[in-house]
């Protein structure tokens, strides 16, 4: 009580910059903390033996354990923009446009960045969990003073799991929007097999896939490296790790969701 | 020798050591008293550069801690085994992988056979059945889990170890028994020992020599004679608690 009501007798000019200091300070904090990470795991790749099998378990995590869901997203994405399509193009162009519509929105845009997003909350939340309890019940000090290093045990596998994982994962949700995208559209639409091919070729170029492709490994960094952090650094406690698996989800989320204007604007 | 010089930490506007001088000899085992919250346990992760001073000095076998570059200050934690408070088993890990973790010769670790026995060699040193390699640390007792988390430091047979609260947690029976077993490592191991803890009774039980951190200092240090005769006042409020059965036993 004392120090708050002597904060209120400072005068506002020292009042109002400490009001601003203070988040700026802990802003720059958390920068040079998130740049020391980065190169204590650019310092912690030669130690394959450690990451390599560890990398192979979280791979399967990431992966094979997001596989029913990643799918299950694209699905009726592809889904729903066939039908929507549909519903605003049906006598205006020609149908054969509708292959084109969901093609490129899928590949584009809604096969990376929902697979993003549900990768961000599925396993950001639990890396961030997981490594957030490792720290509050000083597992991570265990295997500090057991000389082993936690950045080669425990942040590369799972970071490195996100960078090969989640290229194939949206490559798997582009296939499986199209393909529901192509069942909506006949189904409901009437649109033959080969008016959908042809225009899905019709204005798909090759870097589409390269731009997809981009967009899955920048948003598989994202996912991990945000969350990976966050947990790393989880305050103490129950509420600790609650709080770091939220900030997780909501940080990487709002950072993957800029990176796709910014990468749209630069690539496209 | 580990030697501690006025070593200096705070968290924020919380000043945990102000001025530790704090040193523990080879071969002997030394208890750290003091009530909860006074920095037993920040001084014992200073001594593997779990955490660094503020100021101050930290030396371990004449090295000094918080200097040392990454790769000597594993080779250094190597040689020192840490027991945690609440154990700090991984519970993602069965105990026989907790365990043979702490194996720190990575050609030792790589032995399946190596580990095979070193792992049942640390559980019956510290009283646990062979089975108990097989299950995961959720499926242990407060008790079992601290015993796993010392056959886990004792794995890579260190020269010192350090024990946080051994015996916070655990009923009188099985507080005198983790007791026992510190007596029984030393006399088995030779290991130079640091015991932090709030049990007057054990520590006096175990210890060659007792220091009591106050106020961020080392209050007293000594054999329990010196404890037992000191005057001080807060060296005495503390001891109360248990100084009746001290005297007893004296």
């Amino acid at each position: 009580m004392e120090s708050v009501s002597t904060t209120a007798e400072l005068p506002v000019h020292v009042r109002m910059p400490r009001a601003f200091a203070r988040p700026v300070l802990s802003a720059c904090t958390h920068v040079g903390r998130f740049g020391m990470m980065l190169v204590e795991l650019a310092r912690a790749l030669p130690e394959w033996r450690q990451w390599l099998p560890r990398t192979f378990e979280q791979c399967e995590n990431v992966g094979y354990g997001s596989l029913f869901i990643v799918m299950l997203t694209a699905g009726f994405a592809g889904a729903v923009t066939s039908l929507q399509a549909g519903y605003q193009f049906t006598g205006s162009v020609p149908l054969y446009i509708m292959g084109a519509v969901v093609a490129e929105s899928i590949i584009l845009e809604l096969g990376p960045v929902l697979t993003g997003l549900i990768l961000g909350g599925r396993i950001g939340a639990r890396y961030a969990a997981e490594l957030g309890t490792m720290r509050v019940t000083e597992q991570i000090d265990a295997l500090e003073a057991l000389g082993r290093n936690p950045f080669s045990h425990l942040l590369l596998p799972r970071i490195l799991a996100g960078v090969v994982m989640v290229p194939v994962l949206v490559m798997v949700a582009n296939v499986t929007g199209l393909f529901t995208g192509w069942l909506a559209a006949k189904g409901s639409l009437g649109i033959s097999d080969l008016d959908f091919a042809y225009g899905s070729r019709y204005f798909f170029r090759p870097f589409d896939l390269w731009y997809s492709l981009i967009k899955a490994e920048v948003f598989g960094i994202v996912v991990t490296v945000i969350p990976c952090y966050v947990g790393f650094t989880a305050d103490q406690g129950a509420e600790g790790v609650g709080r770091a698996a939220t900030r997780a989800v909501v940080l990487s989320s709002v950072t993957l969701l800029i990176l796709d204007t910014v990468l749209a604007k630069l690539l496209l | 020798m580990i030697e501690l010089r006025g070593v200096h930490k705070r968290f924020g506007a919380q000043v945990v050591l102000d001025g530790v001088d704090f040193t523990v000899e080879q071969g002997e085992t030394v208890a750290l008293l003091g009530p909860s919250g006074t920095g037993k346990s920040v001084l014992l992760k200073h001594i593997i550069g779990l955490l660094l001073p503020d100021s101050g000095e930290v030396m371990v076998d004449g090295l000094s801690v918080p200097e040392l570059p990454r790769n000597e200050l594993a080779r250094l934690r190597h040689r020192v085994g840490y027991a945690f408070q609440m154990g700090a088993l991984f519970d993602s890990m069965t105990v026989y992988e907790n365990i043979r973790l702490g194996i720190a010769e990575e050609s030792c670790y790589r032995d399946k056979g190596f580990c095979d026995a070193r792992v049942a060699e640390c559980l019956r040193l510290v009283n646990l059945a062979p089975e108990v390699a097989r299950k995961m640390p959720a499926e242990l007792s407060g008790g079992m889990k601290k015993r796993a988390g010392i056959a886990r430091a004792i794995a890579g047979e260190p020269s010192y170890l350090l024990y946080d609260e051994p015996t916070s947690g655990l009923d009188p029976v099985n507080a005198d028994a983790m007791d026992a077993l510190i007596g029984q490592l030393q006399e088995e191991l030779h290991v130079t020992s640091v015991v932090v803890s709030h049990d007057v009774r054990g520590s006096f039980h175990v210890a060659d020599r007792i220091a009591l951190l106050h106020e961020g200092k080392i209050r007293l240090a000594g054999r329990s004679e010196e404890f037992m005769a000191t005057q001080d006042p807060v060296v005495r409020e503390f001891l109360d608690r248990d100084f009746q059965l001290l005297q007893a036993r004296h």
